[in-house]
């Protein structure tokens, strides 16, 4: 068993069309550098210096990982990690 | 080009209109390939902010899995401006990440007026098209 990644339109050109890959890791840190091996510049794409990009909502389950720790949430095999562009904007 | 019922452009005005002065938005979801929205989904502005929105995440990540369920997209993407014309901001298009989708401007500055736009953004470029009302 490994955890199952799903990626949003955007970003699979990463993937090479794929909606969903998989990865390993015990921490979602982990977990993106493993990916970033087979799928080049996808994590820089989902992370930067100080955690997971603001354009991004990445999903541990059902919670957001925001709300578990960030990049330090513990994963395990079984999990699906999701992936979703972040919709926002306005007026400034 | 946009083709869009009257129902869902007065849909999108009225939730406009009810969360003025904050910003309003929302997804129209359509059958993923048709380019036809149909079903309105008013999603809550997590910032509840004249000036700011986001789509609260969980809600968002709800929907999106529903959508995926039921073999749609988001056709349409919609927010509004509260004070400012119906264009998108500099904000707006660095957020823009749904290249297939419609991104629908509204402004409520005048309670008068409608304005109701709609744009494609792809890669911080902004193309206006046309919008077409539907017959029912």
């Amino acid at each position: 068993m490994a955890i199952e990644v799903r990626i949003p339109t955007i970003l699979r050109n990463y993937t090479g069309g794929q909606k969903a890959v998989e990865g390993s890791g015990a921490t979602l840190e982990e977990l993106f550098a493993d990916l970033d091996g087979r799928y080049e510049g996808l994590r820089e794409r989902l992370i930067d210096d100080s955690g997971v990009r603001r354009f991004v909502n990445v999903y541990l389950n059902d919670e957001d990982v925001r709300f578990l720790g960030g990049l330090s949430a513990p994963v395990s095999d079984g999990d699906t990690v999701t992936v979703l562009p972040a919709v926002a904007g306005g007026a400034r | 080009m946009l083709t869009i019922s009257a129902d869902l452009r007065a849909k999108i005005l009225a939730h406009a209109r009810a969360d003025h002065p904050d910003e309003a938005c929302g997804v129209i979801a359509g059958r993923a390939g048709s380019n036809r929205p149909e079903r309105f989904i008013a999603m809550l502005n997590a910032e509840r902010s004249p000036t700011f929105y986001r789509f609260d995440s969980l809600e968002q990540l709800r929907v999106w899995r529903e959508m995926d369920d039921r073999d749609e997209e988001p056709v349409v993407i919609y927010h509004s401006h509260t004070a400012t014309e119906a264009y998108p901001s500099r904000t707006d298009i660095s957020y823009a990440s749904e290249p297939g989708a419609h991104y629908v401007l509204v402004s409520t500055r005048n309670p008068e007026q409608d304005e109701f736009r709609s744009f494609r953004i792809l890669d911080g470029e902004v193309t206006e098209e046309d919008v077409t009302i539907a017959p029912e």
